[in-house]
């Protein structure tokens, strides 16, 4: 509780108390007595008066004590201890087996702050420091595996651990995601070829830690180089900092983080502990991660009629939306998911005008799915709905799958496509498309190639449709074995790893619209993309030369999504009431637990929607969906002359779909086949510095105060029995009294 | 600090407080009631203190330091100064509660003399003075960190505590004498009371140098102790006689009821 409310209990108890006592007894006094007929009346006007007056001190006082707790703002308070403003922590992650991530005490970790030097100063904290627990702070370059799992096994004397993130990226590169990602709900298992399962053949992520991945019992807090930090190191430097090799005195500079989870164990546990249903009011102490995924189609599809639709042949685009890092909702994904989205939307920009004016034979799915980093989350739903025919297409309706991975680092030009070699043995499809794409890309800056070396297909939402059918398809990639982007599901995975830069002194509208080197090497990917879904879809190798991708919407879109959201052209793409989830960071696309879509997950949504679909003229009313369309009411922008911005209302195929694991539909908590992972819930996220005293001194003020308590009892007793000698002189004959 | 802190400052601030209601307020009903009857005059009494200082920070300049010290001085010297109106209006309404007590009781005598109504009233203007210095800082002492990340002094809890103990008994000296002056037409006594609570509230801005503050309070509570024993009825050889022990022949030599 805080030291706020815990105040007005206090004021409430006192205010209680003293009503509770006036009103036993103050007003039985002329009750209580058997009362002569001649102050009878004077009784009864006493007691009126007794009760008046008991009421209105009460009013009184509960009104005096409830203004003064009101009052807030303890300045006791502010001298003792200083709140952190900016802390991100690390949170509980459940799946089927196990838990990771960190958890603190429901009151908070207290420990003395210690600045961490170098891996041989842990000594200090595992072992010979004499004031355990110990609060290690660390900068970036020490949050190591090595350093990490040290203070994991000492964790009786690490009371928490806090992270100095730099505001430039560390040179070297590191990942804190495993080295082999999703290797258990891929289509790679022991039943499906056996040399290929476990990353066999090639480790995808070979910089991994599998720090993400660890359960630790200490809270873990990321912190920015702020004022706050300054304060920090400067309180470590007066008190902590032992001089000559003598030891720190007392009071100590100490921290304390907040970061209690409620959920344990594994999923199926707190899935359980979810439905007690002991009280009114239920406690949940975990949910699901589940977001939704963004499709759209060429040609329209009928959304209400579910299931196979006879000769429907679909050509699926795939994309990622999300990341993840070690910490909570710090995900920028800029090279992990970011750019392959991005140049599947260009690619959709790019096609729009060739596919209404020749549409090809074919329809071509974009899916942009949710939730991948998480052992496919969305992917598997989407998988799962076609299989019980709960989505407007069926498996049987997919002809290929052409899926854009990791595709924004490209060194010398090269893209590398992927496929299945287990597959692809009995496919002529697959050859078809290869030669597509390679006969899309001529002509163009960029060259694609196959690796050369039979090679299973990288962590790809295309796994979850080969597990379901043997589809032909290729994933793009710009690594031919082993992942080129060296801080795969970090925090640093961010614009500037991506090589994002602007000459300075513009603003924020002219970065907008300044197209950089890596937007135009994307806008190269996006229009081999786009000609090549065209061919794949059936059209006329002889439009190919006009659908060209344009960098300057690349880049917008790269601009709003890592750099800064709140952007004049993002504005006026979305409804009114979404503006405030605009802001002036870099986007998060950690997935979540929200039932409602995300802000990411919606303004992908809204992009697409405004990438291939049309204006139509019909007022805010009319405009919402119908079987074929969906209709969105986008603000638009101001004209010239006025402040306000004239909606309009975008009619296009763009919908969503709900990402959730089809094992928490099912109630099977505990499988194997689908994505278990669920988020715990927690109530407090905080942390703060103060000074603690030496516990000899703690101990010797209780010691003075029972002393004081005694000294006092004992004294009161004595002068009370001997009160009337004490108190005698200068007292009247007995019988009176004034 | 901890909790032990904060039970150890708890003790400190109202150990002999807790020890004299225990001991002799809390068997008679009749104490209880003027007990927290004189608690709630004080409050009344803060209550407009902190209306008229509250009033006078809104309308004042909040930027200039100088202003709002001023403005501290005036609202501690007013709040003195409206205690021991409020001291004085209660032993006004004490002097009249007894006469109407008096006709409704059926026993010749007073159930409680004026001496002991001092006694009762000072203590409760103690307690409930006791409680709003010291319970903020009291809920503050539990946490985990003690004072001083910005540099003030360590012994900030401590000091209060004795600070709250040292005024919760000057209260119930300062009753004693005051309605002894009053009853016996003493205005300087009354005076007195006046000065040495002024003197008392305004030592408190020495602090943070605890020791100005500390020690001539204590001082100034011995001072007072004794006169409120010798305003009580007490006098040297009552004293000898108990602390050698005769005071059962004393007792039996004058013939006087227990």
């Amino acid at each position: 509780m805080d030291l706020l409310s815990s105040k007005w209990l206090v004021n409430l108890l006192v205010c209680c108390l003293f009503v509770g006592e006036l009103s036993s007894h103050g007003c039985r006094c002329p009750r209580s007595r058997v009362i002569s007929g001649r102050v009878r009346a004077r009784a009864r006007g006493g007691s009126y008066w007794c009760t008046s007056l008991l009421l209105f001190v009460c009013v009184c006082v509960c009104v005096y004590f409830i203004f003064l707790a009101g009052v807030g703002c303890n300045s006791v308070e502010k001298k003792i201890y200083v709140n952190l403003n900016y802390t991100v922590p690390c949170v509980r992650l459940l799946n089927a087996t196990h838990q990771i991530g960190c958890q603190s005490h429901l009151s908070g970790n207290v420990g003395v702050l210690h600045v961490l030097e170098s891996e041989e100063n842990l000594d200090w904290v595992l072992h010979s420091g004499l004031t355990p627990p110990y609060l290690v702070i660390l900068e970036s370059s020490l949050f190591t595996r090595s350093i990490m799992m040290k203070l994991k096994n000492g964790s009786s004397r690490v009371a928490g651990v806090a992270v100095v993130t730099p505001n430039a990226n560390p040179s070297q590169g590191t990942s804190p995601h495993t080295s082999c990602p999703n290797e258990n709900t891929g289509v790679y298992t022991e039943n499906y070829d056996p040399t290929m399962a476990r990353c066999n053949v090639t480790v995808w992520n070979p910089l991994g830690t599998g720090l993400s991945y660890e359960e630790f019992d200490f809270p873990i807090f990321a912190m920015k180089e702020d004022n706050d930090t300054q304060v920090i190191r400067q309180c470590y430097m007066d008190h902590n900092r032992a001089g000559n090799g003598s030891t720190p005195q007392y009071p100590l500079c100490a921290m304390q983080l907040y970061s209690h989870m409620s959920a344990v164990t594994d999923t199926a546990t707190c899935m359980r502990r979810n439905n007690i249903n002991f009280s009114l009011s239920p406690e949940m102490v975990c949910d699901p991660l589940s977001d939704f995924n963004v499709w759209a189609s060429t040609r329209p599809l009928n959304n209400t009629a579910k299931g196979h639709k006879e000769g429907e042949s679909v050509v699926l685009a795939a994309a990622r939306l999300d990341s993840r890092s070690f910490f909570f909702d710090i995900a920028p994904g800029a090279e992990s998911g970011v750019s392959g989205f991005v140049a599947l939307l260009a690619a959709a920009h790019a096609l729009r005008n060739a596919t209404q004016e020749a549409p090809p034979p074919r329809n071509i799915l974009y899916a942009f799915f949710h939730g991948e980093t998480f052992d496919y989350i969305g992917s598997s739903r989407m998988v799962y709905d076609m299989e019980k025919n709960n989505f407007a297409v069926d498996l049987d309706n997919i002809h290929s799958v052409l899926e854009v991975g990791q595709v924004g680092l490209h060194a010398e030009s090269r893209l590398w496509l992927h496929s299945d070699p287990v597959s692809r043995k009995n496919s002529s499809v697959n050859e078809e498309l290869i030669l597509r794409l390679q006969s899309a890309a001529s002509g163009l800056n960029v060259s694609v190639e196959e690796p050369g070396f039979s090679q299973p297909l990288p962590p790809s939402s295309f796994q979850r449709f080969l597990r379901a059918r043997p589809i032909p398809g290729v994933v793009i990639e710009d690594h031919r074995s082993a992942f080129t982007n060296s801080f795969y599901e970090s925090m640093y995975d961010n614009a500037e790893y991506l090589n994002i830069s602007y000459p300075p002194d513009l603003t924020p509208d002219e970065q907008l619209e300044y197209v950089t080197d890596t937007a135009k090497a994307l806008t190269e990917v996006a229009t081999v993309v786009a000609r090549t879904l065209y061919i794949q879809a059936g059209g006329a190798e002889s439009r190919l030369g006009s659908i060209n991708a344009d960098p300057q919407m690349v880049t917008r879109i790269l601009y709003g999504f890592l750099v800064r959201s709140n952007n004049s052209w993002f504005q006026q793409l979305i409804p009114s009431d979404l503006v405030s989830h605009l802001t002036d960071r870099p986007t998060n696309f950690y997935v979540g637990v929200a039932q409602q879509p995300g802000k990411p997950t919606l303004l992908v949504q809204y992009l697409l929607a405004n990438l291939t679909g049309s204006t139509v003229n019909v007022s805010q009313d009319d405009c919402w969906n119908q079987r074929m369309y969906s209709y969105l009411w986008v603000q638009g922008a101001a004209p010239p002359n006025s402040t306000e911005r004239v909606g309009f209302c975008m009619r296009s195929a763009a919908r969503l779909s709900k990402a959730l694991s089809p094992a928490f539909d099912l109630h099977e908590y505990t499988s194997k086949d689908y994505s278990t992972w669920t988020e715990s819930r927690w109530k407090t996220i905080k942390g703060r510095i103060f000074l603690v005293a030496s516990h000899e001194l703690e101990m010797l003020t209780l010691g003075v105060g029972v002393g004081v308590l005694l000294t006092s009892l004992m004294l009161t007793y004595i002068m009370s029995s001997k009160a009337d000698i004490l108190f005698s002189s200068g007292r009247e004959p007995a019988n009176a009294t004034y | 600090m901890t909790a032990s802190v904060f039970f150890g400052c708890t003790f400190i601030a109202f150990g002999p407080a807790i020890a004299l209601f225990l001991f002799t307020i809390a068997r008679e009903p009749l104490r209880v009631i003027f007990l927290i009857a004189g608690a709630f005059f004080w409050l009344v009494s803060l209550l407009l203190a902190s209306l008229v200082w509250f009033i006078s920070v809104q309308i004042s300049n909040k930027d200039s330091a100088a202003q709002q010290k001023g403005l501290l001085v005036f609202g501690v010297v007013l709040s003195v100064l409206l205690q021991e109106a409020f001291r004085f209006a209660y032993y006004k309404l004490l002097k009249k509660a007894n006469e109407g007590l008096l006709t409704l009781s059926q026993e010749e005598t007073m159930p409680i003399s004026i001496r002991q109504l001092a006694y009762v009233s000072g203590l409760g203007f103690g307690f409930m003075s006791g409680a709003f210095s010291v319970v903020n800082i009291l809920a503050d002492s539990v946490g985990p960190g003690t004072i001083g990340i910005h540099g003030d002094s360590q012994h900030y809890f401590l000091s209060s505590a004795f600070m709250t103990m040292a005024i919760i008994l000057l209260h119930m000296f300062w009753g004693v004498v005051f309605f002894d002056g009053c009853e016996k037409q003493r205005w300087w006594a009354v005076a007195a009371v006046v000065a040495s609570h002024l003197i008392v509230s305004c030592l408190t801005f020495q602090n943070p140098e605890y020791v100005g503050s500390l020690v001539p309070t204590y001082v100034i509570l011995f001072l007072m102790g004794v006169w409120a024993f010798y305003a009580a009825g007490g006098s040297l050889r009552n004293l000898k006689l108990c602390l050698t022990c005769k005071d059962k022949d004393f007792l039996l030599a004058n013939h006087r009821p227990r």
